[in-house]
């Protein structure tokens, strides 16, 4: 019997996991993309397991929402990493404060 | 119980799949152990019976975010060695920091005091089909935010382009400015020169 729980617990593992992958890999931007992209995806589940177990589909409304923000989200953010590529050669972030004026 | 086995097959691919994302050495291997986690997500979403999020998170997430995000590791010419040598330090903590936010989460959701959607009650029953309802909603209550996200997606592609535009050095782009401002004064002048004289340009 699936309760709304389970997918709760799924939805925590996966955010848990996301911030995880944030706080490892700090110096590796494309990692850290992919962390968010997963924390994203556990507030997706979040949403349409509510959606479904309270049976309004205004979860679903705000889950595609969500999916939009977050595709147009991880464009903008290769395409700042590509143009710093470029400049730096490397992706490592730790330097980037060294861009100040 | 088929619905059973399902739910839990998919949640323990996703789960390990994330898993693996972090943990592997190899970014390209990172982005595909991704794609696999969102198939299950997909699949997870499919049992709740919203199949339409379901499809939208392959076709958009899948088929466009995670081959950008593969295209862009695949060009970009990354040193992996010197970017994971942050890792051992900070894993340590960062287990420990994780181990305690995901009790803090499970402990909030496991409150007894939910109201009735944490009790155990089966899914209703959806009375029409899901894309049926996602549509009746989303162009009469949620029309602005609609076109709202129509909007991100263009600034969204705008911002990609103009970020990451290069010049070409040996096109001979028209400048079209230039053409409108052109006079006819300026792109003629009459000039008599006397017989047997020349034409000085």
């Amino acid at each position: 019997m699936i309760t709304l729980g389970h997918y709760l617990t799924v939805g925590a593992i996966l955010f848990v996991l996301g911030v995880l992958g944030i706080f490892i890999n700090r110096r590796n931007v494309i990692l850290i993309l992919m962390a968010i992209e997963l924390i994203l995806l556990a507030v997706n589940i979040n949403l349409v397991a509510f959606s479904a177990f309270l049976g309004d589909i205004v979860g679903q409304i705000m889950a595609m929402f969500v999916l939009t923000v977050a595709a147009a989200e991880a464009a903008i953010g290769l395409a700042i990493l590509v143009i710093f590529f470029r400049r730096r050669g490397s992706i490592a972030v730790d330097d980037v404060n060294r861009m100040h004026g | 119980m088929i619905a059973l086995t399902a739910f839990y097959l998919f949640a323990t691919v996703t789960i390990a799949s994330a898993v693996l994302v972090i943990f592997a050495r190899n970014p390209v291997h990172s982005v595909l152990w991704l794609i696999l986690a969102f198939f299950n997500a997909a699949g997870l979403m499919l049992i709740a019976g919203a199949e339409f999020i379901a499809l939208l998170l392959v076709i958009v997430y899948v088929g466009a975010v995670a081959v950008l995000f593969l295209f862009v590791v695949m060009m970009l010419d990354i040193d992996f060695a010197e970017l994971r040598s942050g890792f051992t330090k900070n894993l340590p903590f960062g287990i420990l920091i994780a181990l305690v936010l995901l009790a803090e989460v499970i402990f909030a959701e496991s409150a007894h005091q939910e109201g009735p959607a944490l009790s155990g009650a089966p899914v209703p029953e959806a009375t029409q089909p899901n894309i049926v309802a996602l549509g009746q909603v989303l162009y009469s209550r949620f029309l602005y935010p609609f076109e709202i996200a129509g909007l991100i997606l263009l600034v969204a592609m705008i911002g990609s382009i103009v970020l990451t535009h290069r010049k070409r050095g040996d096109l001979r782009t028209p400048k079209v400015d230039r053409q409108v401002k052109r006079r006819p004064e300026d792109a003629v002048k009459l000039s008599r020169p006397g017989v047997g004289e020349g034409v000085k340009i």
